[in-house]
């Protein structure tokens, strides 16, 4: 990460004033960083042009794991390495799998999805995150611009950040090693 | 021409601000605990530890303790078991159907729901771990682990077994389901906070969210698939639970209509302990606004439905026993109802399917008084249900010389209330150290169904 990273943050009340807002600044050719949010805003990542997220990819694959596993598990246990007549049944009874199977696969898929998503968050106890604003957590949205990335001078971002109605603009530098 | 639909009621009463939300949930996490807290949380810790008693007279002296005999092998123990992990059905399926379903009146109740859902699974895994006798080395009976005792596995044939892995997968996915919900609010908790030390712990807990729009995406898709893995998840538990009984061969038992009629019965008493926690939440915490008479009110809609699914169980159970032809079956039956344990099937009957039916009188439904009375005798209703259908199915088996009745030692009660001690210790802490609502979910209806909105 860079260190001195300088942003210019403006501060939104309300959040349909924030959409049209993006939607003009980017049209401007100001770069967004990124926007932060007390909550998640319908239609954020249309404005933003953020692409859906394929976490649910993820849990459909991590889902796949789950069932094989299970069956390799069931079948091994059952069928191959101790086999046992249990109630006259076949050594592999699949229709008494089916239960396991079904809960293994709900159970990785949720683990390996909510656990991509912490590792591609960035989301973990020890981490230390970039805090723009305390309100951001609290009712307001926030606008981070970041002056490495845009040629634009500071007056003119500050002017068409209030124009499109921000209620505050304000700077934030971060000394980051 | 242009049309308007009607104004919906808001769902968050009392002109609240985004920035209300914020302090009103969070004042309750920051402000000393009050006396009231403390006198409940020192009444449960009692409960709590009267009942460690008897879980330690239990273990040192065997599950002799208990008022099992030869006949009735399976009582208290069980009834305990499916009455909690029943409860425990109110949480996932309110935040994972109703997401699905896009109810958003969902959004009040759902954090206190599905805490109350993790304390009952916990409440319930007591059971069938004290059962075991020797906890310590439960661990090989349950789980399919590699051991010393020949390469003995557990018999996937079992429901028991699909019971195991039916609750703790249950368990697991309600719990990373209801801690994902926590971060964004975690966060909210941790950026207000003054002192270093709930800085830092609220810090730790908050995983470093920070609010971006990128991390609320991936946020909303990750809860979206939660609640469609959590959907068939909730449904599938309870099934489990009943094929425990289903796929016996105990007249009373083994029927096919078990598996709805118990998930049915899980969402009745789910629903009813929510009622019952939300009411006194509500009331202490001053959330008026934000559980409304109309959040109490399509609660009660909920139990008359899942109350009235399982009467019409109730009465299918006793058509299709008569109808089979099966002398045992309509035995077992007739027994239920007018044999020596009638006052319990009386008690199941009452308290399950006529109380609930109260509720079609709006005035009932939306009377915070009788709803909380009536909550708690569903609960007690379907604390019957269990103990009918467990032990009535028992008592009287197959050689009329080896019929008995169950009797329930202190041993009985003391591991019970060691239950109630574990639950209400945990929900204590929870609703003091824990925001009670979702702030962030809440803050993002209050534009549209706040009342300030058109």
């Amino acid at each position: 990460m860079m260190s001195n990273t300088k942003f210019i943050l403006g501060v939104y009340e309300d959040e349909d004033i924030l959409l049209s807002a993006i939607t003009n600044i980017r049209t401007a050719g100001v770069k967004i960083h990124e926007v932060y949010s007390p909550f998640p805003v319908h239609g954020i990542d249309d404005v933003l042009g953020y692409k859906r997220s394929k976490l649910s990819i993820v849990a459909f694959l991590f889902g796949v794991l789950g069932t094989s596993l299970a069956l390799t598990m069931q079948i091994g246990m059952m069928g191959v390495d101790w086999p046992m007549i249990i109630g006259g049944k076949d050594f592999i009874p699949y229709p008494s799998f089916v239960p396991v199977i079904f809960e293994l696969t709900v159970l990785l898929a949720a683990y390996g999805m909510c656990f991509t998503f912490f590792i591609v968050s960035d989301l973990k106890p020890w981490a230390k995150p970039r805090i723009f604003d305390l309100r951001i957590t609290d009712d307001k949205h926030v606008m981070a611009i970041d002056l490495d990335q845009n040629k634009i001078d500071v007056a003119k971002i500050d002017k068409i950040l209030k124009d499109n109605g921000a209620s505050e603009v304000n700077q934030k530098t971060f000394d980051e090693a | 021409m242009s049309s308007e639909s009607v104004i919906r009621e808001p769902l968050i009463t009392g002109g609240k601000t985004v920035h209300d939300v914020t302090e009103d949930i969070s004042r309750r996490v920051e402000e000393k605990p009050t006396k009231l807290w403390m006198l409940a949380m020192t009444i449960s810790l009692g409960l709590f530890a009267v009942g460690a008693y008897t879980v330690f007279l239990l273990l040192w002296h065997g599950v002799g303790m208990w008022g099992l005999n030869k006949t009735v092998g399976w009582a208290w123990d069980i009834t305990n078991f499916v009455w909690w992990v029943g409860i425990g059905h109110a949480g996932t399926l309110i935040s994972a159907i109703l997401l699905l379903f896009r109810q958003r009146w969902r959004m009040s109740i759902n954090r206190a729901a599905e805490a109350m859902t993790i304390f009952a699974v916990i409440c319930a895994l007591q059971f069938p771990i004290l059962h075991t006798g020797r906890p310590w080395l439960a661990i090989y009976w349950m789980f399919p682990l590699p051991n010393t005792f020949g390469s003995l596995w557990v018999n996937f044939n079992s429901p028991l077994l699909w019971d195991v892995f039916a609750i703790s997968t249950y368990f697991l996915v309600s719990l990373i389901f209801w801690y994902i919900g926590l971060i964004p609010d975690f966060a909210t908790i941790r950026d207000r906070a003054r002192n270093k030390i709930s800085k830092s712990i609220y810090g730790a807990l908050s995983f470093g969210w920070d609010g971006a729009a990128k991390t609320w995406s991936r946020y909303e898709t990750v809860a979206l698939v939660l609640a469609g893995l959590a959907t068939p998840l909730v449904l599938s538990v309870h099934t489990i639970v009943s094929m425990d009984f289903a796929t016996s061969v105990i007249p009373g038992w083994h029927t096919t209509i078990f598996p709805p009629y118990f998930v049915a019965g899980a969402i009745f008493s789910g629903f009813a302990m929510v009622l019952t926690l939300m009411i006194v939440t509500r009331k202490v915490y001053k959330l008026e606004d934000y559980i409304t008479i109309q959040h109490l009110e399509m609660m009660n809609i909920v139990i008359i439905i899942t109350g009235s699914i399982v009467g019409v169980a109730y009465l299918t159970e006793l058509f299709i026993a008569w109808y089979s032809g099966v002398e045992a079956e309509q035995y077992a039956f007739l027994n239920r109802a007018t044999g020596p344990y009638w006052w319990a099937y009386a008690a199941m009957m009452t308290c399950n399917v006529v109380s609930p039916q109260l509720f079609w009188f709006k005035k009932i439904r939306t009377n915070i008084a009788a709803t909380f009375v009536l909550s708690i005798v569903v609960n007690i209703g379907m604390w019957f249900e269990r103990f009918v259908i467990i032990v009535t199915s028992l008592h009287r088996d197959f050689l009329p010389s080896s019929w008995a009745m169950f009797y329930p030692t202190f041993v009985d009660v003391g591991v019970y209330v060691f239950t109630f001690g574990l639950f209400f210790t945990c929900f204590f802490l929870f609703a003091k150290f824990f925001p009670v609502i979702n702030m962030a979910e809440v803050k993002s209806i209050i534009k549209t169904t706040g009342e300030k909105a058109k």
